[in-house]
């Protein structure tokens, strides 16, 4: 319990040095657009090819499990899109990206303090916490909700692409459930979310990159534990969330 | 002139230095030697303030360095210039990007004004046509001198190196010895550097210190180490035979 307090009172005051002034802000500015590169544009790929097999498999899911004739067909599409807006895109998603992001800063932050880099800011008089973890960030919450809204596009492309070639339902069902009933507030909700998660991965990472001690074995579980830490208080939030904003 | 007045600090309990306290000139190469996990990183870290002290008082001329606050420490930091054991070279940035990185933060310069000093940063300490190379493509030597270069950038007034001689072979260290003497004459800092390698003492050592069990044990220079009495010391400096036998036949 005296640890777990310690190291939530250590993770603010982390959060504290982070958050102060910058020193200077064109040099943030040119982090910024390196971290959205790094760990914006490069997750595309990953997120694009993971949603649209998941788009696909919910559809064939919500297929094998409603056939019934009074059911009409469209729901298929109409459950798939639920689905993928309002739980898929963005936690499952920000899941997948707290083991790629995540571990990718905790891993960056921890060689760079076992290599005395970070040292190397301090004694220069830079504030390394804000020089080394602001950008990304910024970074993180600012490009997550893209990597949302994409994944949401090709979720339901994924599901309308391979429902409609296993014939489990026709092309016009499909998009004619897919636009029923659409409630817009799901997506700003999904988006809401996102950017929450994409904090939380980011600080949960980079604080336990921050604060390695030892060597590169140390590295490897700063890593894991900024997977494992990340996506538990990540499902904790969800809940919260979900409660707060669609209750 | 850096001054630390008995000054101690433990970790977890267990006291690593005790009351230490010397003097440390500018113009001069001032080094503190002992084995190794005798104190001597954890002394030069309180210096910089990477670590904080237990006891004690540290002066930079006249400031009360241990006292100051986050921003002082801050403005007083850019007058510092640090050689890492590891030389601690961003892995991200290119040579030339490593070396100006401190003019990047810290002054107003235009882009070819800093691009001139980085240069002569460089040419000084020979390291020439590698702007674009990356750390991982240098050799070890090659890291320690773009590492002396970006400490310097700024023409700091303090250096301090930390095993400037450790994974380089004894020609190699001969060079970033002579490089960090001439140096520190050049700019008249006040130079302080960690080591253990006795080809460094003899070289540098215009003032030595040396750290047993975190205890100041002896205080002198390059003539005197080799006529001092202290057996603590002299089990440091002759710890090979032929040291040994140097030694008796001398007497």
């Amino acid at each position: 319990m005296f640890r777990f307090l310690s190291g939530f009172g250590s993770y603010w005051i982390l959060l504290g040095r982070v958050f102060a002034r910058p020193e200077k802000h064109s040099i943030y500015y040119r982090q910024t657009m390196k971290e959205l590169v790094n760990l914006g544009l490069r997750s595309i790929g990953i997120v694009t090819i993971i949603s649209f097999f998941m788009g696909a498999v919910i559809t064939l899911q919500t297929a094998y499990n409603t056939e019934n004739p009074i059911y009409p067909t469209y729901l298929i599409g109409l459950g798939a899109r639920d689905s993928i807006l309002l739980e898929f895109s963005s936690t499952i998603v920000a899941l997948i990206l707290a083991g790629k992001v995540g571990s990718n800063i905790a891993s960056e932050i921890g060689t760079m303090r076992v290599t005395e880099q970070i040292d190397a800011l301090e004694l220069m008089g830079v504030n390394s916490a804000s020089y080394i973890i602001l950008p990304k960030v910024v970074a993180t919450v600012v490009f997550n909700p893209f990597l949302t809204l994409i994944s949401m596009i090709t979720g339901i492309t994924g599901g309308w692409v391979v429902g409609t070639a296993a014939g489990v339902i026709t092309s016009q069902n499909y998009i004619y459930g897919i636009q029923y009933a659409f409630i817009p507030y799901y997506i700003t909700y999904a988006l809401i979310k996102t950017v929450v998660f994409a904090f939380i991965i980011s600080t949960v990472s980079a604080y336990q990159g921050y604060n390695v001690e030892g060597g590169s074995l140390e590295v490897g579980r700063a890593s894991t534990k900024a997977v494992v830490y990340s996506s538990v208080t990540l499902l904790l939030f969800n809940v919260i969330l979900t409660q707060l904003l669609l209750s | 002139m850096i001054r630390a007045e008995n000054i101690s600090k433990s970790f977890a309990g267990r006291r690593v230095l005790t009351d230490i306290s010397a003097i440390f000139e500018p113009g001069k190469t001032n080094l503190i030697i002992g084995k190794s996990g005798s104190g001597k990183t954890v002394f030069l870290k309180c210096l910089v303030g990477l670590l904080d002290v237990d006891e004690g008082e540290i002066y930079y001329d006249d400031v009360a360095f241990t006292r100051l606050d986050f921003r002082g420490k801050k403005e007083l930091r850019q007058q510092m210039g640090m050689l890492f054991q590891g030389s601690a070279l961003f892995d991200s940035m290119s040579v030339e990007e490593n070396v100006r990185f401190p003019l990047d933060m810290f002054t107003n310069m235009s882009y070819q004004e800093k691009l001139d000093r980085v240069n002569f940063c460089l040419d000084r300490v020979n390291i020439v046509d590698s702007n674009r190379l990356y750390p991982s493509e240098l050799s070890g030597g090659m890291k320690k001198r773009v590492a002396i270069a970006r400490a310097i950038v700024l023409k700091p007034r303090f250096l301090f190196c930390d095993e400037p001689n450790s994974g380089l072979d004894p020609k190699t260290s001969i060079v970033i010895d002579e490089l960090i003497r001439e140096i520190t004459v050049e700019l008249n800092m006040t130079t302080i550097i960690n080591t253990h390698d006795m080809n460094s003492v003899m070289e540098n050592g215009e003032k030595i210190i040396f750290i047993e069990e975190g205890e100041k044990c002896w205080e002198g220079n390059k003539n005197e180490i080799l006529k001092s009495d202290c057996s603590k010391l002299n089990d440091f400096v002759f710890a090979n035979s032929l040291a040994r036998q140097l030694k008796d036949s001398s007497k």
